[in-house]
């Protein structure tokens, strides 16, 4: 059974920075929404948390690619981690959630689950 | 075909590992798998435990992640012991249930063995060897003074160490005669004891505790067997390890007679179903307490569960090299000479209380064990002899014999056969590595990754290293030098075309000469590159996302993802009123605060969104930022100097002044510190520094390149009696050659060591200009001077940049969640183990 999910309203263009990460809070914790202009898509949304150190620092990792694929390192032990998949290049036992992602206007979209509480948030 | 079940009871190392080598493996896909372990915490590094103390959490030491069992698909049951086997029923009991297996591996370790003292259950008596353990260790001696260790083998050693950590007046006490009596003889366990003794830590042998009584000055008092005592306020026991084989034991299985589950090559015990590895194992009558054989067993039975009819556990390398309370400590192959007809090498210096044996075979030609104390740089070489069997030189006594003119003959990678074993924790030998580097692997890194080799006790890395190069360089591969996969250029080459074309941005840098999209090897590179250069501030938009975190926030981020601040304090010159409000500011936003090492203070654990309200305050009172985040200038450490010590010939704090607001704020391949003392007595420890500066009657001393933490290296004397004028001169152009001319994260130390010609070249280049750039260098460190702005002042008074400070750019309430705090000693730290579990 597919969960059920939601799109909601996260923040305006105004508030990303190219080439880099902004945090936002939502129903299912903080995300890391990445903007990188020079590349289509250019929007990427994943969590926040970082799974080696459990601090919710992402968005403020360098953003680039390895061999191609859009990575953020992680500014704290730097692993990168695909932001297309979550998946951690240097461990490919740990990923990232990733979040579908849209612009609507000057409106950044995200795609949640319905139910996801913190409770959920923690337990991932 | 359904699966079946495959029950793995304990959760440590070579638990741990057994599950890394067999989920990679053709029949994992036949097996559910569930482990138990006992322990509330999933498996950690044992081996690195007492760096517990030293401030690593769970979270580092760990081997792995629940995350990675999830993957897997491992049942993981923590914190449930296993209490029963029932071999008929081919099931497992714990407290919690009752569960059936088709194959059980036993990896349940070893306890520490408490002798059998009357009062050894007493509040304070405490073992050392889990995480738990050392809970209850720190805890108790929060109100203790002294700590004793009941046994003086390399545990024992260690957990003295740990104590004194603590910082208590730690003692050892022995029932042998010497310390580590498994490893070294009566003269390697002698001068062990000195240096020990010389530490602070007391040695107490041969001596027997008969009884553990109430204290009177301590909280207790240990009675030794001649009658003496010694009171204490806490005692671990290290009295050696026993096999936990009481699970084997009661379920019937072949148990050693000294204790140990009896194990056959391919690690079955005596019922076909059941294994056992680690250091609960019994193989050929000996249980092996280190961790490269459990992981060597563990290898094998995961080879043998894959049908593998080779696999086979045939012993193990006990040899060890050690770092006991600082001291340098190597035990090899048969160290005691037990060998029929073995004779003995000995080296004894007691100036610098260096012993070295070497155990030989009656016909000096092969070398069969060896001893060290106080220095281990012999140790891999003598190693390396001893596993291959390799012929000794004509001369053996050279190789543990001091180094003098023309040195004693390395062994060099080359002179190692392929089946020298190079990496023993992953079993890696210099064969496989040569394999690796056939197939492809052309750095270090790479052949690391390939063959796991130095990943795990880390001991082999230096050997690693020597033999990956000399493979690489046999091959007649050309080390890479490029930056990274988007550059390929180095940065020193970066350096001359941003500064020759004019280039001001990563993206025109990016799109004239590299390509994607840059990674965050080559953009922080970049940007410490363009700042060099032109000095805009970091934070111009085009400059945000080519920083460290640390700064593109301008503080150095902590490990919850708080950020420390460190205000600038020139020359560790401080008004009692801005003392004063560093102690307001700190106290406002319940910092933990902290003197540092640099001579300034350090404010811990501001949240992003509250550093750019800190600073203002801080700025207002007349601080600017102290770049301790930066690759640029840190502290200028200085001594007190003439204006007030009786000694002082110049004044040091005054030219320590001049250099910190001169170079403050400058971007470097690295950080850049100095350090200025008044006198020869050198109190402000400037030969420790990249630029050290020492006062003479007639002026100034100038040392450069000298170097700290992980590799220090004593500076090398550059000029001497130097004006002020010539001094400074002397440093601008220095400072920019290195600029120009190092390696990214190079320090001054390595860029000196590496620069062609050395020391004289850069005398020549720099006092005599022998490229004729001299002029260009002072102009050019005169224009970064001049361009000069505290980068936080600029932020905080810019609403655009102020913005990048918002933790939760949609919630601006909102705290992290992460952030929780205990306190100690009573200051605010963060908590950090949730984070693990
Ligand atoms: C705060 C301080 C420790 C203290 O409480 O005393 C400190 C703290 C850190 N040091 Fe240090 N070092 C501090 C003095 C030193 C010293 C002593 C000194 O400067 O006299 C050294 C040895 C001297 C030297 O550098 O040659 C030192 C050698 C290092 C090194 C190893 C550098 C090397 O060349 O081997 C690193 C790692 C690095 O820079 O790559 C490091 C890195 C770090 C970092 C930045 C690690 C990090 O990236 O998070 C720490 C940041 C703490 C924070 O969040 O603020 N720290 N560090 C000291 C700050 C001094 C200051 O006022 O700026
Ligand atoms: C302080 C210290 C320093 C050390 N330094 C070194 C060193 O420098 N070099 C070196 O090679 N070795 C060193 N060692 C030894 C090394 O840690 C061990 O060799 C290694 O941990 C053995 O791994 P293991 O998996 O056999 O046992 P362990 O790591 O002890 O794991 C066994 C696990 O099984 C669990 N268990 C036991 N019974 C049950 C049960 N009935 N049900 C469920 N779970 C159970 C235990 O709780 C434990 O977690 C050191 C050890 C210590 C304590
Ligand atoms: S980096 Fe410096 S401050 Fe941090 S733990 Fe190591 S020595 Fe201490
Ligand atoms: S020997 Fe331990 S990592 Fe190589």
């Amino acid at each position: 059974m597919k969960a059920q999910t939601r799109w909601d309203v996260v923040c305006t263009v105004e508030d990303l920075v190219p080439d880099s990460g902004i945090a936002v809070w939502t129903k299912a914790g903080p995300v890391a929404v990445f903007y990188l202009p020079h590349r289509l898509p250019a929007l990427f949304a994943v969590s926040h948390t970082d799974p080696f150190s459990g601090s919710n620092v992402l968005a403020r990792g360098i953003t680039g690619d390895v061999g191609g694929e859009p990575v953020v390192a992680s500014p704290l032990y730097k692993q990168h981690f695909s932001l297309r998949s979550g998946l951690c290049l240097e461990d490919d036992g740990v990923r990232l959630k990733t979040y579908p992602v849209l612009l609507d206007g000057d409106r950044i979209l995200l795609e949640l689950p319905v139910s996801a509480g913190l409770a959920e948030f923690q337990a991932a | 075909m359904s699966k079946q079940t495959l029950i793995v009871i304990g959760n440590g190392m070579v638990g741990h590992h057994f599950l890394e080598q067999f989920v990679q493996s053709p029949a994992a896909d036949s097996f559910q798998i569930l482990v138990f372990g006992e322990e509330k915490q999933l498996a950690y590094d044992r081996v690195h435990l007492s760096e517990y103390f030293a401030g690593s959490s769970h979270s580092d030491l760990a081997m792995g992640t629940v995350d990675w069992y999830e993957t897997n698909d491992i049942d993981l049951h923590l914190n449930e012991q296993v209490t029963a086997i029932d071999r008929y029923n081919q099931v497992v009991s714990t407290p919690k249930g009752v569960y059936q297996y088709d194959q059980l591996i036993l990896a349940t370790g070893s306890y520490p063995f408490v002798p059998p003292i009357a009062g050894n259950d007493h509040d304070g008596c405490f073992v050392y060897r889990t995480l738990d353990d050392l809970d209850a260790i720190r805890s108790s001696a929060n109100n203790a003074k002294t700590g004793v260790v009941v046994g003086g083998g390399l545990l024992g050693l260690e957990a003295a160490n740990a104590l004194k950590s603590l910082g208590l007046q730690a003692s050892v006490v022995e029932f042998a005669p010497r310390l580590m009596p498994v490893q070294l003889d009566d003269q390697g366990g002698a001068l062990l004891r000195y240096k020990i003794e010389e530490l602070g830590v007391q040695v107490h042998t041969e001596k027997a505790t008969t009884a553990i009584v109430p204290g009177t000055d301590a909280r207790l008092r240990m009675n030794f067997s001649d009658d003496s005592h010694l009171e204490t306020d806490l005692i671990v026991f290290s009295a050696g390890i026993r096999p936990q084989d009481t699970l084997a034991r009661d379920c019937g299985l072949e148990i050693g007679e000294r204790g140990g589950i009896v194990i056959n090559n391919q690690c079955t015990t005596s019922d076909p179903k059941i294994h056992a590895i680690g250091e609960c194992a019994l193989w050929n009558n000996r249980i092996f307490g280190l961790v490269a054989p459990g992981y060597t067993m563990a290898r094998t039975l995961a080879a043998a569960l894959n049908n593998d009819n080779e696999a086979a556990f045939t012993g193990a390398d006990m040899s060890t090299k050690l770092k006991l309370l600082g001291v340098d400590v190597g035990s090899i192959g048969d160290a005691h000479g037990q060998t029929a007809g073995a004779r003995n090498i000995r080296f004894h210096d007691e100036q610098t209380g260096h012993y070295r044996r070497m155990v030989v075979s009656s016909d000096g030609k092969k070398l069969l064990g060896a001893i060290l104390v106080g220095d281990n740089s012999h140790y891999d070489t003598l190693l390396q002899y001893a596993l291959n069997g390799l012929d000794l030189p004509g001369n053996p006594e050279v190789l543990i014999l001091p180094e003098t003119e023309g040195g004693a003959p390395t062994l060099g990678a080359d002179a190692l056969p392929d089946t020298a074993s190079i990496c023993s924790c992953h079993n890696v030998t210099k064969g496989d590595i040569c394999g690796a580097i056939d197939a492809g692997c052309t750095d270090l890194g790479g052949v690391k990754a390939e063959t796991k080799a130095s990943t795990g006790c880390g001991g082999c890395t230096a050997l690693l290293k020597k033999v990956v190069d000399s493979e690489l360089e046999k091959r007649g591969v050309e080390v890479c030098t490029d930056l990274c996969e988007h550059f390929p250029y180095t940065r020193q080459e970066l350096f001359h075309l941003v500064k020759v074309n004019g280039i001001r941005t990563f993206r025109s840098l990016l799109n004239q000469y590299g390509k994607g999209q840059g990674c965050d090897i080559c953009k922080p590179t970049v940007g410490s590159i363009l700042a060099s250069c032109w000095n805009d501030h970091i934070l111009a938009t085009d400059h945000v996302p080519l920083q460290d975190t640390n700064d593109t926030f301008m503080a150095n981020m902590q490990k919850n993802g708080t950020y420390s601040i460190v205000p600038r304090i020139p020359g560790g010159e401080i008004t009692p009123d801005k003392l004063i409000v560093l102690g307001e500011v700190a106290k406002e936003y319940n910092l933990y605060t902290k003197i540092t090492g640099g001579q300034r203070v350090d404010l811990f654990g501001a949240t992003l969104s509250e550093l750019p309200e800190i600073w203002e305050k801080l700025i207002s009172a007349g601080f600017e930022t102290g770049h301790a985040y930066g690759k640029s200038l840190r502290t200028v450490k200085s001594c007190v100097g003439s204006t007030w010590c009786r000694y002082g010939v110049q004044d040091s704090v005054g030219m320590a002044i001049l250099l910190e607001s001169r170079y403050k704020g400058l971007r470097a391949p690295h950080k850049v510190k100095m350090g200025v003392s008044g006198c020869t007595r050198e109190c402000a420890e400037a030969q420790s520094k990249d630029f050290g500066v020492i006062a003479t009657e007639k002026g100034w001393n100038l040392y450069v390149c000298g170097n700290g933490g992980m590799r220090p290296r004593h500076a090398d004397l550059f000029a001497t009696d130097l004006s002020d004028e010539a001094l400074i001169q002397a440093i601008d152009r220095i400072v920019m050659f290195y600029v120009r001319t190092a390696d990214r994260l190079q320090r001054t130390s390595v860029w000196l060591e590496n620069l062609e010609g050395g020391l004289e070249y850069l005398k020549q280049v720099v006092l005599e200009d022998s490229l004729g750039i001299g002029a260009e260098l002072e102009q050019h460190m005169a224009e970064i001077v001049d361009t000069y702005q505290c980068e936080w002042k600029t932020a905080v008074e810019d609403p655009e940049k102020r913005k990048r400070f918002r933790e939760f750019v949609n919630a601006p309430e909102r705290k992290d969640p992460v952030q929780q705090w205990t306190s100690e000693r009573g200051q605010r730290r963060p908590v950090l183990e949730l984070a693990s579990l």
